[in-house]
């Protein structure tokens, strides 16, 4: 049965290609091409299976058309009638491609599986090798390359003879190559030049392709198998280390985001501020507000929704910082523990209420278009919100530091905190400083959150889990240095990341703890211990 | 990302007590509670007062207490299963309650708190004389409230599934145990999708552990080799999933259809998936099973790249049964919300609440020992077309549903099993295979079937 119906495609699939795409008129028998608009509006996967093999196999003029309905979910059946429902809603009968006037009553959207999908790929993977755009050949040949569907061999061997575009020639001829790996019928020589072509092509994908080669294939070809998948496998394992390295990169800049605002609060002013993590979660929950306001009123500027997010962000937790410190923590300077359980309790008193305001359940941040999706640099993969956050911790690591140093409140903020008694002799208003520089390591922690809210979920709980972590970094680091918070991120981020392939995530981070502890009691000031008479103060 | 928590569990116990404390301020739950009393004193003075107006009005209620966290990490899955119950004992009262009697529902917060649900419960059992409490989510909450449910004899329905190996009489199991969902889950990957290696991923803890180990034996008795099984941990709210990720994509590479068999709970799942869509893995390549995954944790996901990944549950929110649809109708009305979804564990109360009425409809009375020895064998319809029942070992017949996710967060049921009955203790495992619960016959929990002896192996 299956060979029937291969050798029926290809079949079909010479003449559409002697035909040309478009000029093929109602090829095939009309019974034939009946049964499969019957089987697709039987609401059964394998008869949807079925009906887009009878529709390429009969090369239908609208098969095309349908399949990629299809894979959209907008082919709709229903009552005996098949509909394929344009992407700007018009409807059209499936079995003419005319359009239709009233919509027949009793659709619904023909139901797809894994299984489907699969022969869907497949099905458009044959009839997208002749399209005229380049971009849309190379996914069919992808396509092809993954099905490995033997019956396209000829017309991948047309597609290669008339390609021009040397990108397209290449995807076409891995396609080929697939094949081949898997045909045991196919010429020997053949075979070995296939496997030098995966061999180029170097990836994760060839070597699954390699390694499915036949067991009983003959010595000469498996020993060339042989060879480029240990060549494969060598030249992965070089790029594994690159992309372990880019992972805790990645992750460091994600400390280093959580941490910096806690660098501020806790490293500068030297107060234990347990509602750190919940600044964070409140720069997440603005993200959020900020992205909903949008999507109802303003959806043009989704894109941008982030962007106009971060100053929000800032100033949200920011005041609520500046509350905080005026409200609770000036009371209790100089008395760590009864700071370190109020800013507890208040951490707690903020989760409940943002649970009671938005409910317990996570809430969706979109990912921006820039955010989406994934590029490769060789064997990289690099997705881009990471690469994004990452150029975003440097921006508001760098801001920091500007500020600081540069701007006359940072100098203010340094004076008071080293010394204050002198500070307030030379006229600075120290509790004013206190309460800006609280709300700005507040703020920076809210900044944190329109980050993490494309990474983690938003949720009442978020900053739970960053609120370890970022004392951590920063006493890693050395309490009182920005410097080493960037440090202390990145060696933990990056240290993480190297051990976690071996040691696996659980234990991975019990050693990191255990190196901390070991390394706070040779250096109990963390790596950049601040020096001068501001430590004993 | 924590990569602390080990330091965060082990410094939990201190910090408990005090947590707790400081929830029940935060969510003002004490006031709340006042006020109610408040209320409830001058409703009580009311209707004393109407007594003496119109007489026979005033009459004895039942309580039946709500044992689910409303505060605290697990609010976040258990709030709505509070408010399904209320739902409930709402219709029940208005069907004119049970045995003649009005229900009254006791809620309570054990605050995520695992100690506090032992608390909550001897508070429901003891002070506030429930007849059955339905309640807990997590196994070491269950865990928790056992020993008071056994020292105090009283009813508890357990609505969540879990990794087995246990029978006690106190206790209902109206959730999944393993053989209602992870082994008939892999059976379809192996069948329809062909899968032949398989990534068993989930968060370090006992569900996840049992589930596995049942996992990886069941693989291994159906020809599985040892290295075509990858098993990997991650500790609870693990959010850089990155390696993890590539590790699979790496796995998956071996010329093997591969497939991942996920249990990784709660929080963890939502970076999980985003990283799965950043990473371009497709369902069509790699697809990802998770037993911890339903509607209410994809509400906060874009679902458009996890397209065609699959679940493995009891109940989906989409099936299609005039059951099922009046249900979702009711729900939405009663949350007032066109959006609010369903999921399995909501179900699992609907039916436990259902069997419960009619059992004590069965014994004519409330008293706990009569209810559990009415309650074996009682049938209440699920929502999903079937008819589910009550067995001895305490766990109940329910069918078993495939889903596909779909752009809309929703579910596409790709199969469905006929009843499967639960299994206490599970029959791949060497220490439990020839253990059976029969609390009708043998009036035990842990029954050898090899020795005839109670009292486990």
């Amino acid at each position: 049965m299956r060979f029937v119906s291969c050798l029926l495609r290809m079949i079909a699939l010479a003449t559409l290609l002697a035909l040309q795409p478009g000029a093929a008129s109602a090829q095939g028998s009309p019974q034939a091409a009946e049964e499969a608009f019957t089987r697709l509006g039987a609401d059964s996967f394998s008869d949807t299976n079925r009906a887009i093999e009878i529709l390429i196999a009969n090369a239908h003029p609208q098969a095309a058309v349908i399949i990629e309905a299809l894979a959209d979910g907008r082919l709709l059946a229903g009552g005996g009638a098949v509909v394929v429902k344009t992407k700007d809603g018009k409807l059209l009968d499936a079995k003419t491609g005319a359009a239709l006037a009233s919509e027949p009553p009793g659709l619904s959207a023909v139901r797809l599986n894994n299984g489907v999908r699969r022969t869907i790929q497949a099905a458009l993977g044959g009839l997208g090798l002749l399209n005229p755009d380049a971009g849309k050949r190379i996914a069919a040949a992808e396509a092809v390359f993954k099905s490995r569907d033997a019956s396209l061999l000829p017309v991948l061997e047309g597609a290669i003879a008339k390609e021009s575009d040397a990108r397209a020639k290449a995807a076409l001829r891995q396609a080929q190559a697939a094949i081949l790996i898997a045909k045991p019928d196919a010429p020997p020589f053949d075979r070995i030049a296939a496997v030098d072509v995966l061999r180029e092509r170097g990836d994760q994908d060839a070597l699954a392709t390699l390694r499915s080669l036949p067991g009983d294939s003959s010595a000469g070809l498996r020993e060339a198998q042989g060879r480029a998948v240990s060549a494969i496998e060598s030249k992965l394992a070089l790029w594994r280390a690159g992309q372990n390295l880019w992972y805790g990169l990645s992750l460091g800049s994600v400390l280093l985001l959580a941490a910096i605002g806690l660098a501020i609060t806790f490293g500068v002013m030297g107060v234990i501020n347990m509602a750190h993590g919940e600044m964070v979660m409140l720069g997440a929950y603005t993200t959020f507000i900020v992205q909903e306001l949008i999507r109802t009123r303003f959806p043009g500027l989704f894109d941008y929704s982030l962007l106009i997010a971060v100053p929000l962000a800032f100033l949200v937790a920011g005041l609520v910082g500046i509350a905080i410190e005026r409200g609770v923590i000036r009371f209790l300077y100089g008395r760590p523990l009864e700071t370190l359980l109020a800013t507890w309790g208040i951490s707690l008193i903020l989760q409940q209420a943002v649970r009671t305001a938005f409910g317990p359940t996570n809430r969706e941040v979109g990912a921006p278009n820039f955010m989406s999706g994934a590029f490769e640099i060789g064997q990289l993969a690099i997705t881009w919100n990471r690469l994004w956050i990452i150029v975003f911790a440097g921006l508001v690591f760098a801001a920091l530091l500007a500020i600081l140093k540069l701007t006359p409140i940072g100098l203010q903020m340094r004076a008071v905190t080293q010394n204050r008694r002198m500070a307030s002799a030379m006229g600075i208003r120290t509790g004013r400083v206190d309460a800006l520089t609280f709300g700005l390591g507040s703020g920076v922690a809210g900044l944190a959150g329109v980050a993490l809210s494309q990474i983690d979920n938003v949720s009442p709980n978020l900053g739970q889990s960053y609120i370890i972590d970022s004392f951590m970094v920063v006493v890693f680091g050395g309490v009182g240095n920005l410097w080493g918070t960037l440090v202390g991120a990145m060696t933990l981020g990056i240290a993480n990341k190297l051990l976690e392939p071996y040691a696996g995530a659980v234990l991975g981070k019990i050693a990191l703890l255990v190196f901390i502890i070991l390394f706070i009691q040779k250096r109990p000031r963390g790596l950049f211990a601040q020096k001068g008479r501001a430590v004993e103060a | 990302m924590s990569l602390a928590s080990p330091l965060l569990r082990a410094g939990e116990a201190c910090r408990r007590p005090l947590k707790g404390a400081f929830n029940r301020i935060g969510s003002g739950d004490m006031s709340v509670s006042n006020t109610r009393r408040v209320i409830l004193g001058a409703a009580l003075a009311g209707a004393a007062f109407l007594g003496t107006l119109l007489p026979a009005a005033a009459q004895e209620t039942i309580k039946v207490g709500i044992l689910h966290s409303l505060s605290g990490t697990m609010a976040i899955s258990e709030t709505t299963l509070k408010d399904v119950m209320l739902m409930l004992i709402d219709e029940q009262n208005k069907k004119g309650g049970v045995l003649g009697k009005k229900l009254e529902a006791v809620v309570v917060d054990p605050a995520s708190n695992w100690p506090l649900f032992a608390e909550k419960a001897r508070e429901l059992i003891a002070k506030d004389k429930v007849s059955a409490v339905f309640g807990c989510w997590t196994s070491v909450s269950r865990k928790s409230v056992l020993p008071v449910f056994k020292e105090l004899n009283s009813i508890l329905f357990y609505p969540v599934q879990y990794e087995g190996e246990e029978s006690e009489r106190n206790v209902f199991y109206t959730g999944a145990a393993p053989n209602q969902q992870a082994i008939p889950a892999v059976d379809y990957l192996a069948k329809e999708e062909k899968v032949q290696r398989w990534v068993l991923a989930g968060t370090d803890y006992v569900y996840p552990r049992t589930t596995n180990k049942i996992l990886e034996a069941y693989l291994k008795s159906k020809g599985v080799k040892a290295e075509d099984i990858m098993i990997n941990y991650t500790p609870f709210g693990h959010s850089d999933w990155q390696t993890i990720v590539s590790d699979i994509k790496k796995f998956g590479s071996a010329g093997k259809k591969t497939a991942v068999v996920s249990t990784i709970n709660g929080d963890a799942n939502v970076p999980f998936y985003k990283e799965l869509g950043n990473q371009g893995i497709k369902a069509t390549d790699i697809p990802v099973v998770a037993f911890s995954v339903g509607e209410e944790e994809l509400a906060g996901i874009d679902t458009k790249p996890l397209l065609g990944h699959l679940a493995a549950w009891n109940y989906f929110q989409s099936v299609k049964t005039p059951e099922n649809e009046a249900f979702i109708k009711q729900w939405k009305a009663y949350k007032k919300n066109d959006k609010a979804v369903t999921n399995d564990p909501m179900e699992a109360h609907v039916i436990g609440f259902a069997m419960w009425v009619k059992a004590v409809e069965k014994a004519k009375s409330f008293d706990p020992d009569k209810v559990i020895d009415a309650l074996p064998g009682i049938e209440a319809p699920n929502l999903t077309g079937g008819i589910s029942k009550m067995l001895p070992n305490h766990h109940i017949t329910k069918p078993v549903l495939i889903g596909e996710i779909k752009a809309d967060g929703q579910f596409d049921v790709v199969s469905k099993t006929g009843l499967v009955a639960g299994d206490a203790w599970s029959k791949e495992l060497d220490g439990s295979k020839d253990l059976i619960g029969d609390w009708v016959e043998k009036k035990c929990g842990n029954f050898n079937v090899k020795t005839g002896k109670c009292g486990g192996a």
